[in-house]
């Protein structure tokens, strides 16, 4: 299945990475390539097979609803490119 | 010092026929003379590294030394580790320093381990040749012309130059057991949920494991038995008890089934590298092993089902990395979107972003079902080959790789070296454990067997690994880089 450079451009965004057009257009072959190798999948029989998303068909256990962190947000931050009071700096979202 | 096992380190230790202080010395030594041209790591904690050395000797001198107390290792830099760089190759954590370690790192260092530093590797441990890395490729000790395998190519080629005993790597589809093979050591992916991953940076998580790479299958008892347990820290990891996985090494074979499945024999493998895993397949069936053939029916789906896994739980693991909070952040954005979108071109290597783009695309509306849940429906039919093959036989066996190492700069093309994950893939999707060993060479090159078990299994596939080293010495054979006067 081939893609078009509007697919990579729209994956892209999505995923907020920035791609020029040069970037964009060497990424489709890539992508393509991959897409068709990917394709064979569509050939099995999948009719009333479940998927499997966790290797051991475990589910999500729960613990009790207590707190058991502590705050360490001053730790945590000081490993960020711009904080202000305990607030993480960007550009301004709300004009 | 530097070719002696973890085991036979730790008992030369006991014996009080050096400190721990002089060996990890002797190492840094080693790693400062060698390691330029190796390049297997990205960050020496040498003083760290002393410290840890001079409380484990005193702990000996006080008579509280465990098993592991005083051993030096290595961790690939996909682990958090407090206070020291934590790159993941990449440049978009170039300077992220971790504020935690994690679990397995607090573990081995509550057992009185030394680590040395952090291991090169594949950006964000994607890539099977460690030639995606923001710090430049790594050398395989055995050709430095060879690349060492990836993702965990630099915590393989540290072990096999003998930089260090023993390291951490992981494995989402193949990245300890495939390094492992290339590079003439031994390497264990765990069962899934068997070793937490709190503090190991999520690539794929359905599909990551953290698992030890040594001389030794012997060895890599020894460190599994430390990094495994359950982990309230990780809902993933489970909750059953480590038993002592030594206990079972030395149990006999006689009688053991072992299956070889005929997908894993068939075209694409290199008839050198055939041969010699069927003549180490003979060594076990002159240890009363008995071999048949199996089919893991489904076994050609492995790669494309696992190149829209992997790749789609990526994209949503990766978008973390946004210049907010950690790691790179682009100057002067104009706005929000603008922060987001150059932090990330800027910080992520090609091989990432591809896959980024082919999860992101696979998981947008219109194409979920076709792609990502048409792909988990196979890992179902994968998972259950696995379970069939393990009614008839206790362990199935095969090539780790196609081919023993290539050369540096000479898979160009994505697809086809996603095609090199064959024989290791479809065991990360199915959660089942493998372990790889050295068991001979084609042109210079080391080969691996690769040895997979039913889940939970690791006593199993270390005890049938063990028993083919105390028959066979490809483990114990060593490049000629960096052999000289120690």
């Amino acid at each position: 299945m081939a893609l078009e450079p509007e697919d990579v451009r729209r994956a892209a965004h999505l995923a907020r990475l920035g791609l020029d057009d040069r970037e964009a257009a060497r990424y489709v072959d890539d992508l393509s390539r991959i897409l068709e190798m990917v394709d064979r999948l569509q050939a099995v029989d999948t009719q009333g097979v479940a998927p499997l998303a966790h290797p051991l068909d475990a589910t999500q256990r729960l613990r009790a609803d207590e707190v058991t962190e502590s705050d360490q947000r001053e730790r945590f931050q000081r490993c960020a490119p711009a904080v202000e009071n305990g607030l993480y700096l960007v550009p301004r979202v709300v004009e | 010092m530097h070719d002696k096992t973890l085991t036979e380190l730790a008992a030369a230790l006991a014996a009080g026929e050096f400190s721990s202080r002089e060996l990890t010395e002797s190492l840094l030594a080693r790693i400062d003379r060698l390691d330029g041209e190796l390049n297997s790591f990205i960050t020496v904690t040498a003083d760290a590294a002393l410290e840890a050395a001079d409380r484990a000797d005193a702990a000996r001198a006080a008579g509280k030394a465990g098993p592991l107390s005083g051993l030096p290792l290595a961790l690939k830099d996909i682990f958090c580790t407090r206070g020291v760089r934590t790159s993941c190759g990449s440049r978009m954590l170039d300077n992220f320093v971790s504020p935690y370690d994690a679990t397995v790192v607090e573990k081995l260092a509550a057992a009185g381990t030394v680590s040395l530093g952090k291991t090169n590797m594949d950006e964000f441990a994607m890539g099977s040749s460690n030639e995606n890395s923001h710090y430049g490729p790594v050398k395989n000790p055995w050709d430095l012309a060879a690349v060492p395998g990836g993702s965990s190519g630099g915590s393989a080629a540290a072990v096999a130059a003998g930089l260090v005993p023993a390291a951490l790597g992981t494995d989402t589809g193949g990245s300890i057991r495939q390094p492992a093979a290339f590079c003439g050591i031994t390497g264990l992916k765990p069962t899934y949920g068997r070793v937490s991953r709190y503090g190991m940076v999520a690539y794929a998580s359905s599909l990551d494991q953290g698992g030890p790479m040594a001389r030794t299958a012997e060895d890599c008892a020894l460190l599994l038995g430390a990094i495994a347990g359950h982990d309230l820290r990780d809902s993933t990891s489970v909750a059953r008890g480590v038993p002592d996985y030594r206990e079972e090494l030395e149990a006999s074979l006689s009688g053991l089934k072992i299956g070889l499945p005929r997908e894993y024999f068939g075209d694409g493998l290199a008839p050198e590298v055939e041969a010699a895993v069927r003549d180490a397949i003979k060594v076990y069936e002159s240890l009363g092993a008995e071999v048949r053939e199996v089919s893991l029916p489904h076994t050609e789906l492995a790669i494309p089902a696992y190149y829209v896994i992997a790749p789609a739980e990526a994209s949503s693991n990766l978008s973390r990395f946004d210049g907010v909070r950690f790691g790179h952040r682009c100057e002067n954005p104009a706005d929000l979107v603008d922060l987001y979108k150059r932090s990330r071109a800027e910080g992520f290597g090609e091989e990432v972003k591809r896959r980024i783009l082919i999860g992101t695309h696979t998981l947008s509306e219109g194409f979920f079902d076709a792609y990502y849940k048409k792909a988990q429906q196979v890992r179902r039919l994968i998972r259950q080959d696995f379970l069939d093959a393990f009614e008839d036989v206790d362990v199935l066996m095969g090539p780790a790789s196609p081919t023993p190492a290539f050369d540096l700069g000479t898979k160009k093309d994505p697809v086809s070296m996603y095609l090199q994950d064959i024989y290791t893939i479809a065991i990360n999707l199915a959660g089942i454990p493998g372990i790889s060993v050295p068991a001979g060479f084609v042109q210079d090159r080391p080969v691996g067997l690769q040895i997979l078990g039913p889940h939970f299994a690791e006593s199993r596939l270390l005890n049938v690994a063990h028993r083919f080293q105390q028959a066979t010495d490809w483990h114990r054979r060593q490049p000629a880089f960096g052999k000289e006067n120690a």
